[in-house]
């Protein structure tokens, strides 16, 4: 399975949803709004990305959310780039849902994912900034009466050869009383300043982000906004029966209580009159249709499936075969366990309404569906509701929702209590981490065979649930029993191996499941990685050399395997001074990773990663700091679930419910992490998902060779079935 | 009933049950949303503010502890452990979502205030109880380096 | 590794059912384990052994996880019934209260804090390192605690009265909601504990 193919699963699933909800139209109330003016009052709108002010200022509206990953800083860098803006004066702020105007251009609706952003971008952002570069030089041209090819434009500043010279903001007026022009030129890449040039840009949100400025959905406070928390059923698929709100009631801050779809809503004037209101809530929940076997059971199930025929999804040879005459065969069985997203805000929304109109705010991954969502809830015309995107405190997948779960209670919620009753909903961590929407639990077991100091042989056989199995999209995503998202990454591997087999069992279980930062490769990578350096160790082979001998079709892949290898100094996995080092290399979403891991047994017997090699390639390197900063927050993020992270179910119910038992990376298991980009010239692919496959096995890798068997299931430390 | 404490230097008076957390009454009551909720049980180091100085995580505090203290959000720090910590961050491009960042950072000068000059050891000891889901851990510790290395000028 | 993973499936146990604040109202204070009276070691005739008997007793008490978590051999205390380690990482520091920037009190308040089931006392500390008890034998933790050049200079009428009056150790049985009390009462201990100075405090041989 390649990104291309993830991203075409993707692109269907959206694209078929707006094509069942959403009405084409482009809304009045968004295209208003899209043409509001951003930072100083803008004069010059060439397009729906670009705003130039009197001010100087050039706001780019950014059509992917903000949740750290950098599309604020990456989509203005385009936009500064081929306007040859200078840095200081460019500024970002989200673009409104408007599907025609902002729809991914791989998804064919507005949404953020797949780590598509930069990637859908490119050429879109560049030609917007291009175009207003075109028009402010043809003011300038009209107003200084000279030949538009006579003007140069260098660090915001149009300049004539006479002398004579203006800023941007001088000219907005006249430039937007210009046509626009139908066609740019681009760049050519030897003349970029800004786009992969170290140094060359700073994120536009850190200073505020280290001063409490930015404002996130949890921030938001209106005049007589209520806060609302849902209590829902305490095991998925459980249905309220009755509750008494009695107690709810009477406690101070309280304003009602009402029930929805999802469970029973309490609504005061602040969050903890919400919280205590909840606590003293008495609900007596319909569990006959709830999903009530554990972790326990399912990995049971799991383990019995994979044991039988799947549906095969990558074939070639005859595995079975070979694997029946060797005489070295290797099995081994790899168990992943449900995780949480957990990002720092948890899922929350605004939404205030009138009857007739409503305006939404939340950090929307998905805006077209959850747009329509919102008003369906409501019933009211796509065209009077607006949705604004917020920042948001981290998603790792959680707010790409498939069920549009977040959107749809929170409508529910405002129309329970009625118009004009603003509303702010927000789940606490109680109910973020017991609230399901996990990456699914997984079992993965493969057989390979090591033959002349070669692997010869390979099956896997996969068991897990379909997060789209049960949603709408089934039909559309879900073909011959095969979810891509379930075996990327093992159903073709980049390694030449003559005999080869992959199969998948979709297992029907009734908890939420959804794609968590990397979807399939947060197991795929895994037990491929795993499984490959067992078998070069059976066969007496280098980690870094035996990958490499059997890659001849993966150059890409080679050339970051070859550069890690090089920034490590790598010199093979042995413990030297009790740290070994274990190696892995993924491509996952266009990019290709490669990582090397430096490993000890701490004294508490938990492994301790010293420190992590990477190298990336993402075809063009927009913005190397944002890449550096996607590729180690992709390892911690990868490290501190491989070790610690995992929701268990008992009799359906999550066991884990805050961070005193969801263990999360703390900054003294966070490795030292060097980075080396591909300087590369192939289209740009996305980092944001891409660094975490290669960490867990790596780390596992470095394991054995510590006299530690690679973990059979994970998380590493505190695995509890 | 009415709790009175102080805030970045005014003084408030909240009408709100006793056992309201400091953090919902600086974000709701008093509208100072720089501080985060994060967990609710002191794991995560969101809400941290100070309390006459010293760091506090303001969720697991509930109202009626501060009656009559000093509170300081990071809406309010000042001096040169606070410049310093905020540039720092800024020059490192340390935020990703961003969402931790405001504990982080109080933390941080908290640190700075008490060491001047602080190992990797005493970053790990003071900085663990702030979790950042994003892992900008490596470049939180190079800030504070950073930081701290300004100080000496 | 496997130990660990058993004492973090333990301690994954206790979070069990709802939120904290569900814990907060709906749970009773529970009691600790049984604690023997005082009274009920008066038909060993010898009186060494009757007061290592007693010793015996209170060693119940001294290396229940309410006490011992913080008086750990490390400079890291546990935490939870089931003894793990403490998280987040919190250390001894130069006064017991902890490192600069992560302190006690930064997360410990002058009581227990019920709604996050975050304990509290005006004084939250770890025991000096002098007084460190995990790992050691009954016996040793006896000589321990009666050494004056270890236990703060306290004869052995100061530590009956440390271990009746001291707001940290009574915190033992009032640990607030998701812990168990320590064994017995506090009256109870302190009769034990003043039965064993009243009859020589020998220590159990091992």
């Amino acid at each position: 399975m390649t990104a291309h193919d993830i991203a075409l699963s993707r692109r269907a699933l959206l694209a078929g949803a707006g094509a069942l909800v959403i009405g084409l139209h482009l809304p009045e109330v968004a295209r208003a709004q899209s043409a509001r003016p951003a930072g100083g009052a803008a004069v010059l709108a060439p397009n729906a990305f670009v705003r130039v002010a009197a001010d100087d200022t050039v706001t780019v509206l950014i059509k992917h959310i903000e949740f750290g990953q950098g599309p604020f800083t990456g989509l203005t860098t385009l936009v500064a780039e081929e306007m040859d803006a200078d840095w200081g004066q460019m500024r970002a702020e989200h673009a409104p849902a408007d599907v025609k105007l902002y729809a991914n251009l791989l998804f064919g609706v507005q949404g953020t994912g797949g780590s598509s952003a930069i990637a859908n971008s490119f050429e879109q952002m560049r030609k917007a900034g291009a175009t207003a570069r075109a028009m402010l030089v043809q003011a300038a041209a009209e107003a200084w009466k000279v030949p538009a090819g006579e003007i140069t434009v260098e660090a915001g500043v149009l300049k004539h050869p006479t002398g004579k010279q203006g800023r941007f903001g001088e000219f907005a007026g006249a430039a937007s009383k210009l046509p626009v022009p139908e066609t740019v030129s681009l760049k050519q890449p030897a003349n970029f300043r800004l786009i992969g040039r170290e140094g060359a840009v700073k994120r536009l949100d850190s200073a505020d982000k280290a001063r409490g400025k930015a404002q996130f959905t949890i921030d938001i406070h209106t005049p007589g906004m209520l806060t609302v928390v849902v209590a829902r059923p305490p095991r998925f698929g459980g249905k309220m029966a009755s509750f008494d709100a009695a107690e709810t009631l009477k406690v101070k801050g309280v304003v009602d209580v009402k029930p929805i779809g999802s469970g029973v809503a309490v609504y005061a004037t602040g969050m903890w009159p919400a919280i205590k209101g909840r606590e003293a809530l008495k609900v007596s929940w319909d569990e006959s249709a709830a999903e009530k076997r554990g972790s326990r059971e399912l990995i049971a199930e799991y383990r019995a499936l994979a044991r039988t025929p799947g549906t095969v999804v990558g074939k070639h040879g005859d595995a079975e075969a070979v694997l029946a005459k060797a005489d070295t065969v290797v099995e081994a069985e790899f168990v992943f366990p449900y995780l949480a997203h957990a990002p720092m805000e948890p899922l929350d929304g605004y939404l205030e309404w009138d009857g007739t109109q409503a305006l939404a705010r939340f950090g929307s991954q998905f805006q077209t569906t959850e747009h329509a969502t919102i008003a369906a809830v409501l019933g009211l015309p796509q065209d009077k509701v607006r949705l604004e995107t917020m920042l948001a405190g981290g998603s790792f997948g959680r707010r790409a929702q498939v069920s549009q779960h977040l959107a749809a209670e929170l409508a529910m919620v405002a129309k329970a209590i009625g118009p004009n009753r603003p509303v702010k909903l927000v789940w606490t961590r109680e109910d973020d981490l017991t609230g399901g929407y996990y990456r699914p639990l997984f079992l993965h077991k493969l057989r390979g065979a090591v033959k002349d100091g070669k692997i010869a042989a390979w099956t896997d056989s996969i068991v897990g649930q379909s997060f789209f199995l049960g949603t709408p999209f089934e039909a559309m995503v879900v073909k011959n029993g095969i979810d891509s998202t379930m075996v990327e990454g093992a159903n073709e591997l980049p390694y030449d191996i003559a005999d080869f087999a992959c199969e998948v069992h979709t297992a029907k279980v009734g908890v939420p499941t959804l794609w968590w930062r990397s979807v399939g490769h947060t197991h795929t990578a895994y037990a491929v990685e795993c499984f490959v350096d067992e078998l070069l160790q059976a066969a007496g082979l280098d980690p870094v050399a035996g990958r490499l001998a059997m890659m001849g079709k993966e150059p890409r892949a080679m050339g970051v395997l070859k550069a890690v290898a090089e920034l490590a100094k790598w010199n093979g996995p042995n413990s030297v001074e009790g740290r070994a080092r274990g190696v892995a290399v993924v491509e996952s979403f266009g990019s290709f990773v490669a990582q090397i891991a430096e490993v000890s047994l701490g004294s508490d017997g938990e492994p301790k990663v010293h420190k992590v090699w990477c190298a990336v390639d993402c075809g063009v390197a927009v913005n190397p700091d944002v890449i550096r900063a996607q590729m180690e927050g992709g390892i911690g993020f990868g490290i501190g679930h491989a070790l610690y992270g995992e929701i268990t179910l008992d009799a359906g119910k999550p066991v884990q419910t805050n961070f005193d038992s969801y263990r999360s990376l703390r900054i003294h298991e966070m490795p030292a992490v060097e980075v080396t980009i591909i300087a590369s010239t192939e289209k740009p692919t996305g980092v944001g998902e891409p660094g975490v496959p290669p960490i867990g096995p790596a780390v596992a890798n470095a394991l054995a060779r510590l006299g530690q068997v690679r973990p059979r299931q994970l998380p590493m430390v505190g695995g509890t079935v | 009933m009415a709790h009175t404490f102080k805030v970045n230097g005014t003084t408030h008076s909240v009408d709100i049950d006793d056992d309201t957390p400091l953090l919902w009454a600086l974000r709701d009551n008093l509208g100072l949303t720089g501080t985060k909720f994060g967990c609710g049980v002191a794991q995560c180091g969101a809400c941290t503010v100070y309390l006459d100085g010293k760091p506090l995580r303001s969720c697991v505090t509930p109202v009626s502890a501060v009656a009559g203290a000093e509170i300081t959000t990071i809406e309010a720090i000042s001096g040169r452990e606070a410049e310093a910590v905020q540039a720092a961050w800024t020059a490192g491009d340390v935020p990703q979502c961003g969402y931790c960042q405001s504990g982080q950072v109080m933390s941080a000068v908290a640190l700075l205030k008490e060491n001047k000059k602080p190992t990797d050891q005493d970053i790990d000891l003071a900085m663990n109880g702030n979790i950042c889901r994003c892992a900008t851990y490596a470049r939180i510790r190079a800030a504070i380096h950073s930081a701290a290395r300004s100080l000496e000028v | 590794m496997r130990p660990l993973l058993l004492a973090s499936a333990a301690a994954l146990a206790l979070g069990l059912g709802g939120t904290a604040l569900t814990f907060a109202q709906s749970a009773p204070q529970r009691r600790g384990p049984p604690l023997q009276d005082a009274a009920s070691f008066s038909s060993i005739p010898n009186q060494q052994a009757r007061s290592a008997a007693l010793f015996g007793e209170i060693g119940k008490v001294l290396t229940h996880p309410r006490c011992m978590n913080c008086h750990p051999a490390t400079e890291r205390p546990r935490q939870t019934d089931a003894r793990r380690l403490h998280q987040p990482v919190v250390v001894r520091g130069k006064d017991g209260h902890g490192a600069p920037g992560l302190e006690c009190a930064t997360c410990h308040g002058k009581q227990n804090y019920d709604p996050a089931r975050m304990p509290g006392d005006g004084h939250w500390a770890l025991a000096p390192a002098s007084m460190a008890w995990e790992g050691k034998t009954l016996g040793q933790i006896c000589l321990q605690l009666k050494d004056q050049s270890r236990n703060g200079g306290r004869d052995l009428a100061a530590i009956v009265k440390h271990v009746t009056t001291d707001t940290l150790v009574l915190w033992g049985w009032n640990p607030g909601p998701g812990r168990e009390p320590a064994p017995g009462t506090n009256a109870q201990f302190g009769a034990l504990m003043q039965a064993w100075a009243d009859s020589g405090a020998a220590c159990p041989a091992s």
